[in-house]
């Protein structure tokens, strides 16, 4: 069993990416769930998503307390107060961000992965807008492994249409320019 | 078959899409909303080919569709919570009138304080509305729940209930196998129009029923629910062979040798056998027992699989303010007070508002089961997760 925690503000698709992951790994014929912490909804407002992945059927149905991995879609939620709460002891960690792996140590001393890709800078250049949420599915993906970007590719062609091409090419990109650091911890 | 992600909520659509329903009135409400916003999306892009009625509120919403079922029309409708509680009075209505209808209840707890999220009370409060009330645990099973409610609602002409916990199923997205539309139009063919209003056949319905009739009205009406319990094992049986899934009216896991079992209700019944498999490997014997027909209630079968249990573990996800115990934990008493040899019974109230239950939770509760019984002293009813 893999989980994973998604942090963003509203309008960034953390709970799209949440949905598109889960939706990957079950046309790659595995089982996965995707939820989202759900309250009054508005833009701008931190959220949590949280997908859990697994090769059997998942049972549980109770909050994900401690995650595998954590993916940041903002750059200032990065070393917001309590986003490393509940890492698992060597866990990998996905942040949008322009500063290198190395910076987020001590946010994250639990990590033994540390990814980071410049998602906002790539999505302004293609997409035309800050919504991140693509390009760092390309970077968990480049890091985990979890899902085919193929797949990944598919489900953006069917669900953004006329915005699936520079979706793919977000992702695409991002996938290219993850700086990735392991530790040992 | 393969399987796409789907929520429980959209799920819920597909099933009532490809039963070619007639008839769609509702009103929003969260978490309720993603099932008829799906399905005026279908409606409006020509998929399928029913009158979507947009109503005022949720008591027009149950009217209109008491009224589409009286012509012969296949009529769903959507709700959650206060929206449950505002079709009240009609909810009895059509039950007694016999209008075979589907209702996805998303559960969702009642104010005050405003609140969104999961609990049992909505559908707890209409308990004796007369209809049937199904629960599921999954939104594949929600599917596949909402195309044998059209069925069972039909053969026993009562309104059927489908709940499922708002969020936890209605808003998670998970593997589902979806059956080929023409295949579930073969399973349900077109409702027959047998006794029903027309311009031609005009009749009076719901008029005054005095003393001198309504206690021999009211019976029918409560007859039918205790028969509908024929039907509910022959559909289920016919859709488990038809699908090759394995539904029934009450759930054991590890029942054959367990000692000591939790009984739960919708989605909490999936964390509780995660818990029940880790404490078997830590050698308590532990089973899950979980009930999908709250109305009519499962009497017999629930005796079956509890028989030869040290102590059973009761989950209400809803309370009874004042009364001597909770709704699940009432019906579990009463099913089994004429027995002579029975378990010890624990009741619990968990989750309330939305408040995850957490497989700690679930652990404190194994625990507590087992204690009560082994002392053959039970507590009061815990409350698991409240702060205090």
């Amino acid at each position: 069993m893999l989980e994973i925690r998604w942090h963003g503000r509203g309008g960034q698709g953390a709970v799209t990416a949440a949905e598109i992951l889960a939706t990957a790994v079950i046309n790659e014929g595995r089982y996965a769930q995707a939820f989202a912490a759900f309250g009054p909804e508005r833009r701008g407002a931190p959220v949590l998503a949280f997908t859990r992945i697994s090769d059997s059927e998942i049972l549980l149905r109770s909050q994900i307390y401690e995650p595998d991995v954590i993916v940041v879609l903002d750059k200032n939620l990065c070393t917001m107060e309590g986003v490393s709460d509940g890492l698992k002891h060597g866990g990998t960690v996905v942040l949008n961000t322009n500063a290198p792996p190395e910076s987020f140590v001590s946010t994250f001393p639990q990590a033994s992965r540390i990814a980071t890709v410049n998602a906002t800078k790539i999505a302004i250049e293609i997409i035309g807008s800050p919504i991140t949420n693509t390009a760092i599915l390309g970077a968990l993906v480049k890091v985990t492994g979890i899902a085919k970007m193929g797949t990944l590719e598919d489900i953006f062609n069917e669900r953004f249409k006329a915005y699936a091409e520079k979706n793919v090419n977000t992702a695409r990109r991002a996938y290219g320019e993850t700086t990735i650091m392991e530790r040992d911890v | 078959m393969k399987k796409v992600g789907l929520s429980g909520n959209y799920a819920i659509a597909y099933a009532v899409k490809m039963a070619d329903v007639d008839v769609i009135a509702a009103y929003p409400i969260t978490p309720q909303t993603t099932i008829v916003e799906k399905l005026s999306e279908f409606v409006a892009n020509g998929e399928l080919d029913a009158d979507y009625i947009n109503v005022e509120s949720e008591h027009s919403a149950m009217s209109a569709c008491v009224g589409a079922s009286m012509t012969g029309a296949r009529v769903f409708t959507a709700t959650s919570s206060q929206g449950l509680a505002f079709m009240h009075e009609v909810l009895f209505m059509a039950s007694a009138l016999r209008t075979p209808m589907v209702m996805a209840n998303v559960n969702r707890a009642l104010s005050a304080p405003l609140n969104i999220w999961n609990d049992h009370a909505d559908a707890m409060a209409e308990r004796d509305a007369g209809w049937i009330q199904l629960w599921v645990s999954s939104a594949q099973e929600a599917y596949d729940t909402t195309l044998m409610a059209f069925k069972l609602s039909e053969e026993t002409r009562l309104p059927v209930m489908v709940n499922l916990d708002g969020y936890i199923l209605s808003h998670t997205y998970e593997p589902v196998e979806l059956i080929a539309e023409e295949t579930v139009r073969e399973y349900i063919p077109s409702k027959p129009l047998v006794n029903r209003l027309s311009p031609k056949t005009a009749f009076s319905v719901g008029v005054v029923g005095p003393p001198e009739y309504y206690f021999e009205m009211k019976y029918q009406a409560i007859d039918a629910i205790e028969r509908s319990r024929m039907s509910i094992s022959k559909i289920t049986a016919d859709f488990n062979r038809s699908f090759g899934r394995s539904y029934d009216d009450v759930y054991a896991y590890g029942m054959e040798d367990a000692e000591y079992a939790l009984l739960t209700m919708g989605s909490m019944t999936g964390s509780a056998r995660v818990v029940a498999e880790e404490l078997r490997k830590e050698g308590l014997k532990a089973g899950v027992v979980s009930i999908r027909t709250f109305r009519p209630f499962p009497v017999e079968r629930l005796i079956k699989k509890v028989d030869g249990l040290k102590g059973l573990g009761v989950m209400d996800r809803a309370s009874t303010p004042g009364g001597p115990s909770n709704p699940l934990f009432s019906d579990i008493a009463t099913c089994l007070y004429g027995l002579k040899d029975r378990p010890i019974l624990q009741s619990f109230v968990s989750g309330l508002g939305g408040r995850d239950i957490s497989l700690d939770n679930f652990r404190t509760m194994f625990k507590a089961t087992k204690e009560a019984a082994d002392a053959k002293a039970p507590k009061p009813c815990m409350y698991v997760g409240l702060r205090e």
